[in-house]
């Protein structure tokens, strides 16, 4: 007997989305969220301790979240718990086991708890994927992510003159956000050149005229631009950033199709903060730990009900393509359903079936036009960090490739130690996997840097006390006391 | 001047009045706003970096800011490897910067 009919990671637009279907199948739901609050990067918002008079300003289909949070409110039998960090998910008898440890982040004491469910759907969502640039190490040099999370969640500007780069539409609504901060900022720096993105986005115009919300969302940032007269410069990108201590210019240039720098173009721009976003990376430790299949790109594979490679688990929202809020809600609400045990044909799937079928195309549009080309690494220096935790530059990461002849990714990081650091490899993984692979074939030994049995850190204190314990005392006892409980 | 809070008065969202906290880092009491991480309440005071790395020396601070590169961590109250944009503050809370120093050979010694 599982504890719970359906159990959802993850609550930003896709995990509340499956949240509210699979209770309109008739289903118990419960979803665990790390963060303290739901809504995930999309929703970022104040918290309660923080009201002001226009909030919805800083969002996007804001009604939609406020929607949710009364749904989940109003019914007893959709639990949503936030401070909930999955750090394990394991098979046992042929039912997934989800591990989880609750309360403040990075805590002593947190509780920790093992859960069972009929159905699992995992919607962990996607960072940023910043490239390494000579100087993304000088403070001042944060991901798009962060700079808006920051301004939305918190209101802080990152900065007073701030450089946007990278790819994708994602910098919009980023320039936006800093703007709204109160920020200026001195240009937006997309890798794709002109030609690139006109023969994308322009292409199969009538696609576009079924997506209208996000036609409507991207007409808006155009305007945010003319208006604050910001300027946005296709085929550009940061390749050095410049300081001592702390973010002083950032030095541009335009780049070929492959994204190599163009010799002679470089110009310097000053600025105290430099926002990177060439993308996002699916958050898969957890379905890998499931066993979940995954795509040749790297995403997790699902059918037409959102089912996975494994019985009874289920994936929605960026790990399975990076799409956007409308595709994350459209699948989210599939996988509520079937996981629910509706069908993925019922009639009271047809909106979002379609609705995913119209936005994984634009999906498409967006991978096409923004790839990540294979001339990045021409920016990089001998000392450029790569892997910014345990500090290993390019040249080393080259000349233990060298040297050791390894075609094997482990035995590369062993030797290098890039990867293996606080964040286990989650910023510079795949940057480390694009220089090391000689041939773009992987590598022999079949590793990826996606893989974390321990997804979220969880200190030994914790792990070696027995699930649902409770300790009056936590708060105020320290790590070293701990090591002896 | 570069990172800060938004001025409540200029505020396009007008947030109502809200609860001050205080931190301590380095010596130094800043102040920030309840519901505020301890990454916020440093930025907003425009201090950007409070880690130093253990090969390069190197400062550090916000990153990623979503809890994924743990560039931000800290020591709160004594106990180490807090991510600084994660955790919010409550008010009072002994902030350290994180430092860890490489153990060293005889010969380096």
């Amino acid at each position: 007997m599982a504890d719970v009919d359906v159990l959802i990671v993850g609550a930003g637009p896709a995990g509340l989305a499956a949240a509210t279907s699979a209770r309109r199948v008739g289903a118990t739901v419960r979803v665990l969220e790390a963060f303290d609050e739901s809504g995930g990067q999309f929703w970022r918002h104040l918290p309660a301790t923080r009201p002001a008079g226009n909030e919805p300003r800083l969002h996007h289909q804001w009604q939609r979240y406020q929607q949710f949070r009364s749904a989940v409110d109003a019914d007893p039998a959709l639990t949503l718990d936030v401070g909930a960090h999955v750090w394990a998910i394991e098979h046992r008898d042929d039912a997934v086991r989800v591990n989880v440890v609750c309360g403040d982040v990075d805590g002593t004491g947190r509780r920790r708890e093992s859960v069972t469910a009929n159905s699992l759907i995992l919607a962990t969502g996607a960072h940023d994927r910043a490239l390494p640039v000579p100087g993304w190490t000088l403070p001042g040099v944060v991901t798009a992510g962060a700079a808006q999370a920051m301004a939305k969640g918190e209101r802080i500007a990152i900065g007073d003159r701030v450089v946007i780069a990278g790819a994708g539409p994602f910098l919009f609504p980023v320039t936006e956000s800093l703007r709204l901060a109160g920020s200026t900022v001195v240009g937006v720096y997309e890798a794709a050149g002109f030609r690139r993105l006109a023969r994308h986005w322009l292409a199969r115009p009538w696609e576009l005229r079924s997506a209208t919300t996000k036609m409507t969302e991207l007409a808006g940032y155009f305007g945010t631009h003319l208006r604050g007269r910001i300027p946005y410069r296709p085929g550009w990108g940061v390749v050095a950033i410049n300081g001592t201590d702390r973010v002083e210019s950032a030095t541009v240039a335009r780049l070929d199709e492959q994204w190599r720098p163009v010799a002679g173009t470089e110009r310097t721009v000053q600025c105290d903060a430099v926002c990177l976003g060439h993308g996002f990376t699916p958050r898969l430790e957890l379905a890998i730990a499931a066993g979940c299949g995954l795509s040749r790109d790297r995403f997790v594979t699902v059918d037409d009900g959102q089912r996975t490679s494994v019985p009874s688990v289920f994936a929605a929202g960026e790990i399975t393509g990076i799409g956007g809020v409308d595709l994350a809600l459209a699948e989210g609400e599939i996988a509520g359903w079937v996981a629910a045990g509706g069908a993925p044909t019922d009639s009271q799937l047809v909106a979002a079936v379609r609705a995913r079928a119209v936005f994984s195309r634009f999906a498409r549009r967006i991978a096409d036009a923004h790839r990540i080309g294979s001339g990045w690494t021409d920016w990089l220096e001998p000392s450029t960090m790569v892997c910014r935790c345990e500090e290993v530059d390019y040249g080393t990461l080259l000349a233990v490739r060298r040297d050791t002849e390894s075609v094997g990714l482990r035995s590369l990081k062993l030797t290098t130690r890039a990867g293996l650091g606080l964040c286990q490899g989650r910023i510079c993984g795949r940057s480390v996997e694009c220089i090391l692979a000689t041939d773009g074939a992987g590598f022999a030994d079949g590793a990826s840097s996606d893989r974390r049995p321990i997804a979220a850190p969880i200190r030994l204190g914790e792990l070696s006390r027995p699930p649902n314990f409770v300790d009056d005392d936590d708060q105020s006892t320290t790590t070293s006391e701990r090591k002896s409980v | 001047m570069s990172a800060r809070a938004v001025p409540p008065a200029r505020d396009p969202i007008r947030p109502h009045p809200a609860a001050a906290v205080e931190i301590e880092f380095e010596g130094r009491t800043y102040r920030g706003v309840l519901g505020q991480s301890i990454a916020g309440i440093l930025l907003a005071n425009n201090v950007i970096d409070w880690r130093t790395t253990s090969s390069n020396h190197a400062p550090r601070g916000l990153f990623c800011g979503i809890g994924v590169c743990f560039d931000c961590v800290v020591a709160v109250d004594g106990v180490p490897d807090i991510r600084a944009c994660q955790r919010r503050a409550r008010g009072g809370e002994h902030v350290e910067r994180q430092h860890f120093s490489l153990p060293s050979t005889s010969q380096e010694r």
